[in-house]
């Protein structure tokens, strides 16, 4: 092979190798989320796993996901009426804090911190069964490890993520609150008006929408690295590797697919 | 004629991309026996105990259980043979966030349909057994190394295996707990009748519980025979191993 055609060659057959490994790998994370999806209809219903784990992600999530929510909606609030009172519309604050956090910060904020606290103790955890060989110990007592391990998280996630981004919702409202009427002295009867004149019920189903998905995502993510832990490296650094990839990869698909459903919802 | 065997490895072959781990491995396990795996380490001895539970597939080869080949049973089936088969891990494989109880009742609880009672029968039934009623309510990571070697135990018997695979169960512990495992693992094959296959490394003290010894060299089975035999054969690989010794550089080099 001449020079020439081995310097046009290498760098395709790297993007060719690449492109390959990327499409087997998405192959492999859809494959794993459809078999835990099908198997959530699938008996036995292990309903303690399940609280245990609604346990874990809601509750436990439950005052970061409430402290976030107060503070983004009241850099909203204030963010807000500063840039709205240049032009004379501090009056519609409430509509623009509320359906701020409804379509776009409550659903994604939430999401990202469950990513931050739940994903990455869901993909380590999983991980180190792995490492330990518990999961081959389930499968040796002829326990599906996806039906025992992974559909608890998927159905305690679907369940705790819209209602957390519930819960940041209101909270975030109240802070848009407290800075706008509390703080920057707008009407209360304004701020309230406008907020439920601005908002449909669109605008709420949407949010609920993209947190039904994000849960979909992180879960898949967090579990699928923490149950291939062992293909990510030996030992601690296959966990390690494994927790890492969990968090920044659900982080940006939380942003790039809330981008997508944003362009398809708006 | 001769009784057929349990389990049988026919001519298996294992790769693990340019790692030729198993090589035409030939094996028997009689019914009701203790056969012993013994082989330098990485030699490829828990690769082989896999195959037989399912976690490994050969690459070549057949693996038989009671003269039929595992890799063409159906699911339905290969499920039922499961039940059949208990593996004790090297490093016990206990889940920490459960107590020993329900580590040991676990197999009952997810694959039978007994009563809750029933279980807790049987779950204490095996833990009068096998002394281990102090830690019940602890957590494997309370538990000492010895004690958890009991519970992991527990944990293989308590749906009645008949084929238990131990795989290096002694791995960490000191010369006189090693031997209580040892000897624990040959009461409690008498006692509940099943048949093991053991992978270790401490010889001669394993011949002691063993019906069976097999020696794994360079990815076959490079001796089969009863403990007495191995003790007595004079091929060079099972003398050198026996006695502890490395192979000289004149003999690696030839």
């Amino acid at each position: 092979m001449s020079l020439r055609s081995e310097i046009w060659n290498e760098p395709l057959t790297v993007l060719g190798r690449s492109a390959v490994n990327v499409t087997q790998a998405l192959g492999a994370v859809f494959l794993f989320m459809f078999e835990a999806l099908a198997k959530i209809f699938v008996p036995p219903f292990r309903f303690y796993y399940i609280l245990q784990q609604i346990h874990f992600i809601g509750m436990k999530s439950l005052f970061v996901v409430g402290l976030t929510g107060l503070f983004t909606g009241m850099v909203l609030g204030l963010q807000g009426y500063y840039t709205l009172v240049q032009y004379g519309s501090e009056s519609v604050l409430g509509a623009a804090v509320t359906l701020s956090l409804l379509r776009e910060l409550g659903p994604v904020l939430t999401a990202l911190m469950i990513t931050g606290r739940t994903g990455s103790s869901m993909a380590a955890e999983i991980g180190i069964m792995r490492i330990s060989e518990q999961i081959d110990a389930l499968d040796t007592m002829d326990i599906d490890p996806v039906h025992f391990l992974i559909v608890p998280r998927y159905i305690a996630a679907l369940i705790s993520f819209p209602l957390l981004t519930a819960i940041f919702d209101c909270i975030g409202i109240m802070g848009g609150y407290i800075s706008g009427v509390i703080l920057m002295q707008i009407n209360a009867g304004t701020y309230m008006n406008h907020m439920v004149s601005g908002v449909v019920m669109n605008d709420v189903t949407s949010g609920f929408l993209k947190a039904f998905v994000f849960a979909l995502i992180v879960t898949t993510i967090s579990c699928y690295q923490g149950f291939y832990a062992h293909k990510r490296g030996f030992g601690a650094k296959g966990v390690s590797a494994a927790t890492t990839s969990a968090v920044v990869v659900s982080s940006v698909l939380i942003l790039v697919t809330d981008y997508i459903m944003t362009s398809f919802l708006i | 004629m001769s009784e057929q065997p349990l389990l049988e490895y026919i001519d298996v072959y294992k790769s693990f991309g340019d790692n030729h781990v198993l090589r035409g491995v030939d094996l028997t396990v009689e019914r009701g026996s203790v056969t012993t795996i013994i082989g330098r380490s990485g030699i490829g001895k828990s690769v082989l105990l896999k195959h037989a539970v399912g976690l490994l597939q050969p690459d070549r080869g057949e693996i038989r259980f009671e003269g039929r080949n595992m890799l063409e049973l159906h699911q339905a089936e290969r499920k039922e043979l499961k039940k059949k088969f208990s593996y004790m891990f090297q490093q016990m494989a206990l889940f920490s966030s459960m107590t020993t109880y329900e580590n040991i009742a676990l197999p009952l609880v997810e694959g039978t349909k007994l009563k809750r009672d029933q279980i807790h029968q049987r779950v204490m039934d095996i833990i009068d057994k096998l002394d281990i009623g102090d830690v019940a309510e602890m957590y494997p990571s309370q538990l000492s190394g010895g004690m958890s070697k009991r519970v992991a135990l527990a944990r293989a018997l308590i749906d009645e295996p008949e084929v238990v695979f131990f795989d290096e169960p002694t791995t960490g512990l000191d010369p006189i707990r090693k031997s209580t495992v040892h000897h624990m693992i040959a009461r409690y094959q008498k006692m509940f009748q099943f048949t093991a296959v053991m992978v270790s490394h401490d010889i001669p003290e394993v011949f002691e519980v063993s019906n069976k010894v097999a020696l794994l060299e360079n990815g076959r089975i490079v001796f089969s025979g009863t403990p007495e035999e191995i003790m007595s054969c004079e091929n060079e690989v099972v003398c050198r191993f026996i006695n502890g010794r490395e192979e000289s550089p004149v003999h690696a080099a030839g």
